[in-house]
């Protein structure tokens, strides 16, 4: 732990593990971002890419990366931070290392939403808009039924997974409802994908990141690190617990929501983030910057496996999350049983 | 020093900054306690002892401003405990809960820096206060050369002063502990008690305590207050009010009471089913 001392009472703590682990990260995902605009059908090298980046390239260069290549790329960043994040704050706010919002049932509220537009019919936009509408929904609900009471982790954990046992029903019912293209192209939201994302897409989820990144970052993150010990405690030392709680789970929520909206329900992207992010910073509490970069590596890294690792063929960027973020899990699960750390 | 800041009140002298005034107390729809009221002396070491689930925990939640009474107020310098931001209250008074939880890996020093929060600010992070406040905590608690080792790797005893270095830490004049000696050993015990009766003593503090063992509530307490199916039966110094017939009408034990002889307190001898026969 480092202190910085400023004129005018000013101070300032930090870790340098979780400084090092943010600034690798940000910098790994900014590298891979470069090559990952240079690579496709059309290959660009870096240097072009940072020369259009930079204002300049030509024309050709100029529409493949600002219009059909980095709005991917932002989506991806900024819906793998978003998640990171969210799963950062739901883990804490659970005490649980599993309550990430897929276990939570709020991925499945947001499919539940957009399969509702496949069926009724609706444009993008629409379905976009659905989607975070009904992961919102099941957030309040979840808050409804567990937060009430200013009770903690264990409560929301079992609400939550019986709430997404309900909506993976309604997500079924609503997939055989759906006319065979849509079913198909629902399918393919639900598994979570990239593919054909623009700066609409792309836009929403940067909006959200930059006010609840500071919001709930900045502003809440030693109330989250003293909720962790028990709300009594937190209560103890002045921390107003339901607020923080809801301020904290709301945020959450939101993020998931316009996250999944932009890219479906990534599935295991927000469960994996901030474990790996705790492990890299070896830092107790919630880890929240070091996990929303983590996440936004991480989802970059999967959508680009996702494009080229099959020759000639794309699959969708959730498939790739869910085999490496699963397989990470049970590996990491199985040996924390071994008595590792 | 970690003694409390002398924070000027608009108080009446002969009030007690911390009162509960007709409280009815309770979770959900059942109610532990009615228009129960009690003062804490200042300056007082007070125990709050009874049998199981006599409210006794109840009552100091409610005191501590974590359980909102469903009638009656607590007053905290005069003013309505709940009525008062969390932090400002925070740091006026601090509390050991029982529920406490360390976070994986967490040291010592860093629970410890923990208790500062009500004092810090966004960009007031760690000032040279908190150092010092901090490093005294944690030597006065006997902590200071348990620093850097993480929380968990600790034994019960050694836990326990960890927390209390916490509260120390929070710079409060009124210091609230929920059964702080719950699952430890005798000795352990002793111990946290003698730290807290120090820190009454030798830094002027006013304690409450929640205790299970009368005889150790009888020594230490400088003000007793027991307790019976939500109802204070008796409240005052343990010497005058700690009688067999109140023992009987508390606990419902038949006992004996004699001079403790190590300190002239009241100790408790709870009355035997038979006499053991001396062997000739």
């Amino acid at each position: 732990m480092i202190v910085l001392r400023l004129p005018g009472g000013l101070s300032l703590r930090l870790r340098p593990r979780a400084l090092v682990v943010g600034l690798a990260g940000t910098l790994l995902a900014l590298g891979l971002a470069v090559l990952a605009v240079g690579a496709g059908d059309y290959p660009i090298a870096p240097a072009d890419v940072l020369r259009v980046l930079a204002g300049g390239g030509s024309p050709a260069d100029r529409f493949i990366v600002t219009e059909l290549r980095l709005p991917r790329l932002a989506t991806a960043l900024a819906a793998g931070a978003a998640l990171g994040l969210a799963g950062a704050v739901f883990q804490s706010l659970t005490r649980n290392p599993l309550g990430s919002p897929d276990v939570l049932g709020v991925t499945s509220g947001a499919a539940t939403g957009a399969l509702t537009v496949v069926v009724v019919g609706g444009g993008s936009a629409a379905l976009a808009g659905a989607a975070a509408a009904g992961g919102l929904a099941t957030g309040l609900l979840l808050y409804a039924l567990a937060g009430r009471h200013g009770v903690g982790g264990h409560r929301l954990v079992l609400v939550g997974i019986g709430v997404t046992a309900i909506l993976t029903g309604v997500n079924g019912w609503l997939l055989t409802r759906a006319p065979l293209m849509d079913a198909a192209r629902a399918a393919l939201w639900i598994t979570g994908s990239l593919d054909g994302r623009g700066w609409a897409n792309a836009l929403p989820v940067l909006g959200a990141l930059a006010v609840l990144l500071p919001a709930v970052l900045l502003a809440r993150a030693p109330a989250l690190r003293l909720l962790e010990m028990g709300d009594d405690s937190a209560a103890g030392l002045g921390v107003p617990v339901r607020r923080v709680r809801a301020a904290a789970l709301g945020s959450a929520v939101l993020l998931v929501s316009v996250a999944a909206a932009a890219a479906g329900p990534v599935s295991f992207l927000a469960l994996t983030a901030p474990h790996l992010a705790r492990r890299l910073t070896r830092a107790p509490g919630p880890n929240l910057l070091p996990s929303a970069v983590v996440g936004a590596a991480l989802l970059l890294a999967a959508d680009q496996l996702a494009q080229h690792a099959v020759a000639g063929r794309q699959l969708p960027v959730g498939v790739v999350t869910g085999v490496l973020g699963g397989g990470y899990l049970a590996w990491l699960l199985a040996g924390e049983r071994g008595g590792r750390r | 020093m970690t003694g409390p800041d002398e924070k000027g009140t608009l108080m009446r002298p002969d009030t007690p900054r911390l009162v509960g005034e007709a409280l009815t107390l309770g979770y959900d729809r059942r109610t532990v306690a009615e228009d129960l009221t009690v003062a804490v002396p200042d300056g007082s070491f007070t125990v709050i002892i009874g049998p199981n689930a006599c409210g006794k925990s109840t009552l100091l939640r409610a005191l501590a401003r974590l359980l909102r009474p469903a009638r009656g107020t607590v007053l905290l310098d005069g003013a309505d405990i709940h009525r008062r931001p969390a932090r400002q209250v925070a740091r006026t008074l601090g509390l050991l809960p029982q529920s406490a939880v360390a976070p994986d890996g967490l040291t010592v020093a860093e629970l410890v820096s923990r208790g500062r929060y009500p004092h810090q600010g966004l960009l007031r992070q760690w000032s040279r206060e908190d150092e010092r406040v901090v490093d005294r905590a944690m030597a006065d608690t006997g902590v200071a050369e348990l620093a850097d080792r993480p929380v968990d790797e600790l034994s019960g005893g050694q836990r326990q002063r960890v927390w209390i270095a916490m509260a120390l830490a929070q710079q409060t004049p009124l210091l609230l502990l929920d059964e702080p000696t719950t699952y430890l050993d005798i000795a352990h015990q002793v111990e946290v008690l003698d730290l807290c009766a120090r820190l009454h003593e030798e830094q002027g503090r006013t304690l409450v305590a929640v205790l299970h063992d009368l005889h150790q509530a009888a020594r230490y307490a400088t003000h007793l207050v027991a307790m019976r199916d939500g109802r204070v039966v008796a409240a005052g110094d343990p010497q005058q009010i700690v009688t067999t017939e109140l023992v009987e009408e508390v606990f419902g034990l038949p006992c004996r009471i004699i001079e403790d002889p190590e300190t002239g307190t009241p100790l408790v001898l709870p009355t035997a089913r038979r006499r053991s026969v001396p062997a000739a």
